[in-house]
């Protein structure tokens, strides 16, 4: 570089550039905020929602699954699940498992209740209806 | 080494590697588990592998900046440590406390773990990267005051130089943005919205700093070029890295339900992110081109040169491959997403430390450099590693090309599971080429037991 470019006017931008741009990503996380309740769909996040987020954090789902295409990559998205299955087929395959196929990737089995299935249900609905700006590309996600 | 008090990064950097080939050893269950999918079921489910997998990982480069930063800041400031004693107290801290919760993921079920834990009064678990019982999450913050504390007063005391203060404000922002990890809404949308500001403004956010200083520390090392030089290319490429990177956080809010002008702002700046990665490549060649002296460690400089190169391919060309909205829209949350993961942090951190380690580790045991003999074995690991992390990015890569077409593009798309069975020969082969990469870290071990006389200056 030249020697015109001095390092102090290096660490100047370094500096300058790093405020900058950090007070503008904290100005536009402010106006995300305000625009969220358009779209987050928290008018479906109810107390039975939430548990079931609990119940789908301390399960670790995301070690397997994606949620809105982020986690793992091992089993399917489940952000839309609701939408491709349904509650009941929820229900019913969260209790069958582990399927005990050989050689097939094996979900393990959480004993869930009653309760607890439609908790998780509840917070597969709210996902569901979240507005994603039309992802996934289709239903299988 | 210059000053005693640099002895303490030893330890931090014998228990990164150790931890590092637990993170290898787990990666291959879960390669093998993603084509034999009853593999160590239900002992070991994936989940649970995964979270070892990758909490390993963060680990190990946490142990090894923390012992970067110990050996760096000393000599850069130009006088002993503020306090060995909290540095090696910490060491003890962050190990016992890492091999309870490694320890916890795999002997307890998940749900007893965070009952056990608190996390009913304070829910933190669960979330991806972020699965740590309160208890360590508190540990690991108590770990970086503490070291955060004991390497500035030492700066303060001493020399300030660029590299101790980019390195120092790279590790406050570590520390700093981790805090975001105890916020955890019920809000899905706001959950996600500020778990990236630990996870993306970590790797292209502060973490770069960090590895710009430690780059340039080694560079400055063993090219002997003017100082002068090298921090004014520091100061610029992180510069660069924050410009593009804070904003380029968007990247990460096309699709979860934020407003969709972040397509246009994620796309726009994070197409920059590629940039500082580049630099940091020019940097490296350019620097070793000038050199004013052979270092008797040619190790130390292939690991640099290495980091330039695999840093710019797995950050910015395969980043910047899935970056742009329109692209992401498909690519989102599918093997490319895994392709780009495990090169960008080979290539950046797990290099950038190894490249560290292989600088320093024959100075803290007592000579400038390995034997020749010790020195061509780490660079055959150093190849071995490298080229197998190429090809499982490509067999990756590879992958989510075809599940991609398969199930979001065909006229016809296919289900998750379905579509799975049809790469399976990807994975087979990315799984094979695993072993070749546990062979190559194998062989890195083996090269610190090889004697020989000491290699010298040419
Ligand atoms: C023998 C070599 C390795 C194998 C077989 C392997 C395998 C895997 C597998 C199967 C996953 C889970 C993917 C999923 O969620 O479906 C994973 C995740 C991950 N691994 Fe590895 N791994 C290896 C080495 C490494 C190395 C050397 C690094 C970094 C230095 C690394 C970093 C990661 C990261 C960051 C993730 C999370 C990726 C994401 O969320 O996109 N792995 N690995
Ligand atoms: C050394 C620096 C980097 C590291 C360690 C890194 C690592 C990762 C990891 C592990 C993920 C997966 C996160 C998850 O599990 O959800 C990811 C996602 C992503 N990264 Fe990077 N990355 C780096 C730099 C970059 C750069 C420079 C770009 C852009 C040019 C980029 C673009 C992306 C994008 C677009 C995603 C989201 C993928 C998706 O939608 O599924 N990354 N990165
Ligand atoms: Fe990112």
């Amino acid at each position: 570089m030249s020697s015109a470019f001095t390092k102090s006017a290096a660490r100047n931008i370094f500096y300058g550039g790093a405020v900058f741009f950090f007070l503008l990503l904290v100005g536009l996380s402010f106006d995300t905020m305000q625009t969220l309740p358009k779209r987050d769909n928290r008018e479906n996040l109810s107390e039975s929602a939430i548990r079931g987020k609990h119940i789908w954090e301390t399960r670790n789902c995301i070690g397997c699954h994606t949620l809105l295409g982020e986690g793992a990559y091992f089993a399917p998205e489940l952000g839309n699940v609701y939408t491709r299955r349904g509650p009941e087929f929820i229900k019913a395959w969260i209790q069958s498992q582990p399927t005990g196929v050989p050689g097939r990737r094996q979900m393990p089995n959480f004993n869930l209740t009653d309760a607890q299935l439609n908790d998780l249900v509840e917070f597969f609905k709210y996902t569901a209806g979240i507005d994603t700006a039309k992802w996934p590309p289709n239903v299988e996600g | 080494m210059k000053y005693q008090s640099q002895a303490v990064a030893k330890p931090y950097f014998i228990a990164a590697i150790g931890l590092f080939l637990g993170q290898i050893l787990f990666g291959l269950i879960m390669g093998l588990q993603y084509v034999v999918g009853d593999y160590l079921f239900p002992a070991i489910p994936f989940n649970v592998a995964r979270m070892v997998h990758t909490n390993l990982l963060i680990v190990w480069l946490l142990f090894g900046f923390m012992g970067a930063a110990y050996y760096l800041i000393p000599e850069e400031a130009e006088r002993e440590l503020f306090s060995p004693k909290l540095a090696l107290a910490m060491f003890w801290i962050f190990l016992v406390a890492g091999a309870a919760t490694i320890l916890g993921y795999l002997l307890v079920p998940y749900a007893t773990l965070a009952e056990m834990t608190g996390n009913n009064i304070l829910a933190t678990m669960g979330r991806e990267f972020l699965e740590q019982p309160l208890p360590t999450k508190v540990g690991i913050v108590i770990v970086a005051l503490a070291m955060l504390f004991n390497l500035s007063m030492t700066v303060l005391k001493g020399r300030k130089t660029a590299i101790n203060l980019v390195l120092l404000l790279g590790l406050w922002g570590l520390a700093i943005f981790f805090l975001f990890s105890f916020y955890n809404p019920a809000n899905l949308v706001k959950d996600k919205f500020y778990w990236w500001w630990v996870v993306h403004l970590w790797v292209e956010g502060v973490w770069e700093l960090i590895m710009g200083a430690m780059l340039a520390f080694v560079l400055i090392k063993v090219t002997g070029v003017d100082r002068e030089v090298i921090e004014k290319w520091l100061y610029i490429i992180i510069a660069m890295a924050l410009i593009s990177g804070l904003i380029g956080t968007g990247h990460h809010y096309y699709w979860i339900g934020t407003p969709e002008y972040w397509q246009w702002w994620g796309s726009v700046f994070s197409a920059m992110e590629p940039i500082p990665f580049f630099m940091m490549t020019l940097f490296a060649f350019n620097m070793v081109n000038r050199r004013r002296r052979e270092h008797p460690n040619q190790a130390a400089v292939l690991w640099a040169l290495g980091t330039g190169v695999m840093a710019f391919l797995g950050a910015g060309v395969w980043g910047f491959l899935h970056t742009l909205a329109p692209v992401n829209f498909y690519t989102h949350g599918s093997q490319i997403t895994a392709a780009h993961g495990h090169m960008a942090f080979y290539g950046a951190y797990a290099l950038v430390v190894l490249t560290m380690i292989s600088y320093t580790m024959p100075i803290l045991r007592g000579r400038e450099a390995n034997s020749r003999k010790a020195q061509v074995v780490e660079m055959w690991a150093f190849w071995l590693m490298t080229i197998a992390m190429v090809f499982i990015t490509l067999f990756l890569t590879a992958a989510g090309i075809l599940q991609i077409w398969l199930q979001r593009i065909a006229a016809e798309p296919m289900g998750f599971m379905a579509a799975q069975d049809q790469v399976a020969l990807f994975y087979w082969m990315r799984e094979i080429t695993g072993l070749v990469f546990f062979t190559g870290l194998v062989l890195y071990i083996v090269s610190f037991f090889i004697k020989g006389e000491e290699a010298r200056a040419s």
